[in-house]
């Protein structure tokens, strides 16, 4: 037992310590950062030397990438200027990019040279209501006192967003007249004008889909967000080659060629790995199809399930066993798996963080703890229903309590253990969609990005396999409930 | 070594002992659950301590296993004392068939009678030839040994529980309510067939009843325990015709169910 929980423990820090690893790209949990990762990605293996390059794509919001690229979890990924100044420097005043590159050196980053797209908040309005009103600049819609309006909670609470905008060019639009929503939600009501004007970034593949005009900001009132690589300072200074192919391309994505290439995601469905190649001119040498990405996930989400439920019993039944023999810890015990089952998954995701990073490790704790009660609750009840005369004959029989443990204990409990067990799987199947928002992939990937997006079909190729898996979990149950639970309790006359 | 010749080896090779209680006392939170207990049951006798629920017959049970700890006085095997033994010498002295059988549900009887001499790393061979020789000696069929407990019969059950009970080879057996769970014409020819298996095992016999019918029949003697004390011990007729004490007679005739033949005619 004790040799098991060493080896687990070195196994836990092991992937911490692994001395010559290979260049990690980052991006955040949208299209567009996808592909611009996947763009990092393809431009660093195709450098000299080659490096091998691992990708966690997907890994979350701006905080997460921040505190992975200061943890030396990841190398490099794509953000904005703007972004930076807001969440990172936490100063929105620094324009230049040379204050914002000082800021950063400050921290131990590296900012690139603009890629060449300004993604910042625009407002847009269906193309037939900008004809039929004669509008083109953001100037056009302040007059209109009829204009309807949805915008998303984060740009209506920004001070940089609606409240600022209004001020700035003295809207005419009742409050009643603004709605606020889910982000993703308002594409569906300006296509069927329920509203006339909504917020949108500027390289949103959606504004080609519905046919939106996006309006001029006139008075240049929106700020910057200039695309640029971030990087951590030992990686610029350990590859120089590989960040000098990065810098070079600076200046090369413009709004209609990012615009295009999150269309080609978002709308036809082209896999990240063949935009960038096709963006780069080289031939896709990944064969990223949708069976080698759910192939990948399913690696991703099996290895997540099997480790942290792997811990869980290896704590969870111990746990279990000794809050039957103390009988005041074994009720602290209970009380707190109980107790860890009702944060929420967020939160606790949130608490773990700054332990464990982020990417695997988070997640892994996560759902081990998640796991837990089923697996100690189980154990408890199930050991303290045997009939206490069987103990105490096997003591009679001069059993020791190892023995009366191995022999008897935990095979009469076994049924329930068991049953345990297999909750605490098919939780975990559920609960390890949520590692996606710490970076650990999984079928969360697809299911958190579809979210996002509001994109059913993509939330399916992570919905669908996460419950299949579900029902082979307990297939495989009852395969092994036939093996593991001895013969005489299967059956009950 | 040959283990065939365990096999074929009679009753007379069985090992058998002497089982004492001096003086032996206990009480629980202050409360006088024993008071001065002694017995003495020799080589190869069957003895019955009878005695009504609460009379501390189940305490003294437990205490001959050496399952509690007790404040005063001796319980010895061979003129051993308990506490000179490990409790793993201990358990493969006294041979025990709890009530009812008291095998373990989740294994077959012949994993029930093998798990001690198992965990006493004995040889396959050596179990299956013990095995073998007690379930001829118990006279059951080879099929039944297959079986989880709870396909089994009442007596099938008991049978199993003794063949467990004699793996080690005890000096001495204690069994708890040995009928208590079977229906009245099992019970008879269980009867017979037990006290046949006691002769034939030559043990030192400890049958723990509440039932007079019961110790009657199985055993040579009696003793009659009251309140934590011994009232008498003897033979049935001793009982019967000299009582120590009224209660004696009084317990005697609360479990005489039906009238004597002498009463009836």
């Amino acid at each position: 037992m004790k040799k098991l929980l060493i080896l687990l423990c070195v196994f836990l820090f092991s992937s911490a310590m692994a001395a010559d690893r290979p260049i990690v790209v980052g991006s955040k949990i949208f299209t567009e950062g996808y592909i611009l990762g996947e763009v990092a990605a393809q431009v660093i293996e195709a450098s000299a030397p080659p490096v091998p390059v691992t990708r966690k794509l997907g890994m979350g919001s701006t905080g997460i990438l921040f505190q992975s690229l200061s943890s030396g979890a990841i190398d490099v990924y794509a953000d904005y200027t703007g972004t930076l100044t807001e969440a990172i420097i936490k100063n929105p005043d620094l324009k230049s990019q040379a204050e914002i590159q000082a800021a950063l050196a400050k921290l131990g980053l590296v900012m690139s040279e603009p890629l060449g797209f300004n993604n910042t908040y625009a407002l847009a309005i269906r193309e037939a209501f900008a004809r039929q009103n004669n509008i083109r600049t953001i100037s056009d819609l302040a007059r209109l006192k009829t204009a309807r309006a949805a915008f998303s909670y984060e740009f209506m609470d920004r001070a940089d967003g609606w409240p600022g905008l209004a001020a700035a060019y003295h809207f005419a639009v009742p409050p009643r007249n603004v709605n606020r929503m889910e982000h993703s939600l308002t594409y569906q009501a300006i296509d069927q004008n329920a509203v006339d004007v909504i917020d949108v970034y500027s390289t949103d593949a959606k504004i080609r889909k519905f046919n939106l005009r996006v309006l001029d900001d006139d008075r240049a009132y929106f700020p910057v967000y200039q695309a640029v690589w971030v990087a951590r300072k030992d990686f610029v200074e350990r590859y120089p080659a590989q960040w000098a192919a990065l810098q070079k391309l600076a200046g090369t994505i413009d709004v209609s060629t990012m615009l295009d290439m999150n269309a080609e995601a978002d709308i036809e469905k082209h896999s990240y790995s063949q935009i960038a190649a096709k963006f780069l001119g080289a031939e896709s040498h990944t064969s990223d199809t949708l069976t080698s990405r759910i192939a990948h996930r399913t690696v991703e989400h099996l290895w997540l399930v099997a480790i942290s439920l792997l811990f869980s019993i290896v704590i969870g039944v111990p746990l279990g066993i000794a809050a039957v023999r103390f009988h005041a810890t074994g009720q602290a015990i209970l009380l707190l798996s109980a107790m860890i089952q009702t944060v929420p998954s967020l939160a606790l995701l949130c608490f773990l963080i700054p332990l464990f990073g982020v990417g695997t490790r988070p997640a892994l704790v996560a759902l081990c703890l998640y796991s837990l009660l089923p697996v100690v609750l189980n154990t408890f009840t199930g050991i303290r229903s045997i009939d206490p005369r069987h103990l105490e004959n096997a003591r009679a029989f001069g059993l020791n309590s190892r023995q009366i443990l191995f022999r008897i204990t935990l095979p009469l409990a076994s049924p329930m253990l068991l049953a345990g067990v297999k909750t605490a799987t098919i939780v975990s199947i559920g609960t390890a969609t949520l590692a996606a928002l710490v970076g650990a992939g999984g079928y969360g990937a697809p299911i958190v990005s579809g979210l996002s997006l509001n994109d059913v079909p993509t939330i399916l190729t992570g919905a669908i396999p996460a419950a299949l898996m579900a029902w082979l979990a307990h297939g495989l149950f009852e395969i092994l409930g036939k093996i593991l639970i001895p013969g005489g309790l299967r059956v009950r006359p | 070594m040959s283990y065939t010749s365990l096999a074929e080896s009679t009753a007379e090779l069985f090992n058998t002992g002497m089982l004492e209680l001096e003086h032996v006392h206990k009480s629980f939170a202050g409360r006088t659950v024993l008071s001065d207990v002694s017995l003495t049951i020799p080589k190869g006798a069957t003895h019955a301590l009878i005695g009504s629920s609460g009379s501390g017959k189940t305490t003294l049970l437990r205490l001959t296993l050496g399952l509690i700890p007790f404040e005063k006085g001796y319980v010895k095997i061979n003129e051993q004392p308990l506490s000179s033994f490990t409790p793993i010498e201990w358990a493969d002295r006294i041979g025990y068939v709890p009530q009812e059988g008291g095998l373990f549900p989740h294994i077959t009887g012949k994993q029930n009678v093998s798990l001690v001499p198992g965990l006493r790393n004995w040889p396959a061979a050596r179990i299956d030839a013990r095995v073998e020789e007690l379930r001829a000696l118990v006279g059951l069929d080879t099929t039944i040994l297959a079986r989880f407990p709870h396909e089994m019969s009442g007596g099938q059950k008991q049978r199993v529980a003794i063949m467990r009970a004699a793996m080690m080879d005890p000096p001495v057996m204690l069994l708890d309510e040995p009928m208590a769970a079977l229906d009245p014409l099992i019970r008879s020819t269980l009867q017979e067939e037990l006290k046949s298996i006691f002769q034939r095992l030559g043990k030192t016999v400890l049958i723990v009843t509440h039932d007079l019918g019961e110790a009657v029949f199985l055993a040579e003697r009696i003793t009659l325990l009251h309140q934590g004390r011994i009232i008498q011990t003897g033979t049935y007729r001793e009982l019967l015709l000299t009582p120590a004490d009224p209660f004696v007679s009084s317990f005697i005739n609360a479990q005489r169910s039906l009238p004597d033949v002498s009463a009836v005619a």
